[in-house]
């Protein structure tokens, strides 16, 4: 016994640790391009307006964060985010629950649906801001649609991708429609339904973006890069594009821990 | 055997017949079933044995109560049965677990809509997680066992609401050699140990004659009961005593030898598929 164990844990550890000590192998390419672009900017080969140093973007980064400016923008465009996310993400999930449980329901309203998302989001734009504005709420708007579609497509299909031999389980033990809804549909589809939020999650960041560039009103990080290229700005252009990076990569990596969390213990 | 004459029939199947509408047979529907006549006296275990297409998957699913739509009669204790009920538990090939459950909970998957206390149930999961030699693993998830546990939980859920009938639905064919024959032997012990009803259906010969009573040996197109072998070994059995080995080879026979096969079955009058298609209706045939 004692020997299988160490045996399975030998062949356990040995991976990791090599996957450990190779991790470094993706830094390899970020790392030589900031090396090429610090050694290009001082030699002082391209116009220095429109390449600047990587010691004028953190002199920038240091001066966005220190006055304060970033977490303004920064606070602005998440809160937007967050809205348009979560008021999307509701009404998808209802939509979505209604289309994979609803067999009627789904042949009323399934075909306008899938016509309906077929519309690139961002010819959305031109009517919402005619209907809306250009502020605030336009952009809620247009962050909530963004949102809606992937949760509807993933909660209704994920439900209707339940296994028809676990259905069958459950009309083998008499479960009533309520508890085949709540103890074998939804827990099978959870995942698909984890997926649509996931994507919801940074598909409205991206469209936060998109909103504060195209409708053009208020704070924002968006905002920020407009400014700097109006300006001539490529420092602010430039951090701006990395604090957009680095918030849609922590959102990215949250809902990883989120999900290990939740399904830990399952396969899917 | 002999007073099983005397005992109640628990299982009554008389004269079951099913169709299935078809483009492809001859007369626009396909006969999956035909005049099945089956007593299955209390405690008795029974082995459907038969080749992939003889409708014996069909015939559990009619007595499960999946399937209403048949010609004939299925009677439990006298009564026709009327959709999928307690008193009647299965065993399929895919074990069927809940992957976000883990094995305790599977097991009381049986037990959600039975009229027991929740410490009742707690007992009886307890009780049945003993039964299949289970302790210890129930917090593990169905992915973290091996496929023969899998299965285990699987015969301890169907059992845990105290079924009379318990049906079997080829429960080890999707199980290696080594593992499939230790199943066997404890499926035999818990049959023993709980004398309830069993209903084996199954394409493995060994395993047929091994565990039934009795052995029905099914003939496809349409799927009908060719002949009934009473086996008159005591349990537990051996797998090399002579006796069962002659039992074997006897059933083997009917689907080995050529000879002996009706002119139907050497060269088919119509075309028919292996697997039913039933135009309009999702495929969802266990066989």
């Amino acid at each position: 016994m004692a020997r299988s164990v160490d045996a399975a844990e030998l062949a356990a550890v040995a991976p990791l640790t090599a996957q450990g000590s190779r991790r470094w192998r993706g830094l390899v390419l970020p790392a030589a391009a900031v090396a090429l672009w610090w050694f290009t900017s001082t030699l002082d080969l391209v116009n220095s307006a429109l390449l600047v140093s990587p010691v004028q973007v953190l002199d920038t980064a240091w001066e966005m964060i220190s006055t304060g400016r970033l977490w303004r923008a920064l606070s602005a465009s998440l809160a937007r985010e967050l809205t348009g996310f979560f008021i999307g993400t509701a009404s998808g999930l209802v939509l979505g629950a209604l289309l994979g449980l609803w067999p009627r329901f789904n042949r009323m309203v399934g075909p306008s649906f899938n016509t309906f998302k077929q519309i690139s989001l961002f010819a959305w734009i031109p009517l919402i801001s005619v209907w809306f504005g250009l502020g605030d709420v336009a952009k809620v708007v247009f962050l909530s649609l963004a949102a809606l579609v992937p949760v509807v497509v993933n909660t209704a299909g994920g439900i209707r991708g339940t296994p028809a031999n676990l259905l069958e389980v459950a009309r083998v033990y008499g479960y009533t429609r309520w508890q085949t809804v709540t103890q074998v549909v939804l827990p099978s589809a959870i995942p698909s339904i984890f997926t649509g939020v996931y994507l919801a999650l940074i598909y409205s960041w991206l469209a936060t973006i998109g909103a504060e560039y195209l409708l053009v009103s208020g704070r924002g990080v968006g905002n920020l890069l407009i400014e700097g290229s109006e300006h001539f700005q490529m420092d602010l252009v430039i951090f701006g594009m990395v604090a957009i990076g680095v918030v849609g990569w922590l959102m990215n990596a949250s809902a990883r821990v989120l999900e290990r969390h939740i399904f830990k213990g399952r396969t899917i | 055997m002999t007073t099983e004459t005397l005992v109640a029939n628990e299982l009554d199947i008389r004269g079951v017949g099913k169709r299935y509408a078809s483009t492809q047979a001859a007369g626009g529907t396909l006969q999956v079933l035909q005049n099945i006549d089956l007593h299955i006296p209390s405690g008795q275990f029974v082995s459907i044995v038969g080749a992939s297409g003889c409708g014996k998957s069909t015939l559990l699913r009619l007595v499960l109560g999946l399937d209403a739509e048949y010609e004939g009669q299925i009677l439990l204790d006298g009564e026709p049965i009327a959709g999928t009920g307690r008193e009647r538990g299965i065993v399929f090939q895919d074990h069927r677990l809940f992957p976000w459950l883990t094995v305790a909970q599977n097991i009381a998957v049986g037990l959600r809509n039975a009229p027991f206390t929740e410490g009742q149930k707690r007992e009886l999961v307890a009780e049945h997680v003993a039964l299949v030699g289970l302790e210890g693993f129930e917090r593990s998830y169905p992915h973290q066992i091996s496929g023969g546990m899998a299965q285990r939980v699987a015969i301890a859920r169907g059992l845990v609401n105290r079924p009379r009938v318990l049906l079997l639905d080829e429960p080890f064919g999707a199980l290696d050699a080594l593992t499939r024959s230790r199943l066997q032997g404890e499926l035999q012990r818990i049959w023993q140990k709980e004398k309830i009803t069993m209903l084996l259906v199954t394409h493995d010969v060994e395993e047929a004659v091994f565990l039934g009573d009795q052995v029905v040996v099914m003939q496809p197109h349409p799927g009908r009961i060719r002949r009934t072998v009473r086996v008159g070994l005591p349990h537990p059995r051996n797998r090399s005593d002579p006796a069962f080995i002659r039992l074997r080879d006897d059933v083997l026979g009917d689907f080995l030898d050529p000879s002996e096969r009706g002119p139907s079955e050497v060269l088919p009058a119509a075309p028919v598929p292996a697997i039913f298609p039933v135009p309009g209706r999702p495929l969802q045939l266990a066989w």
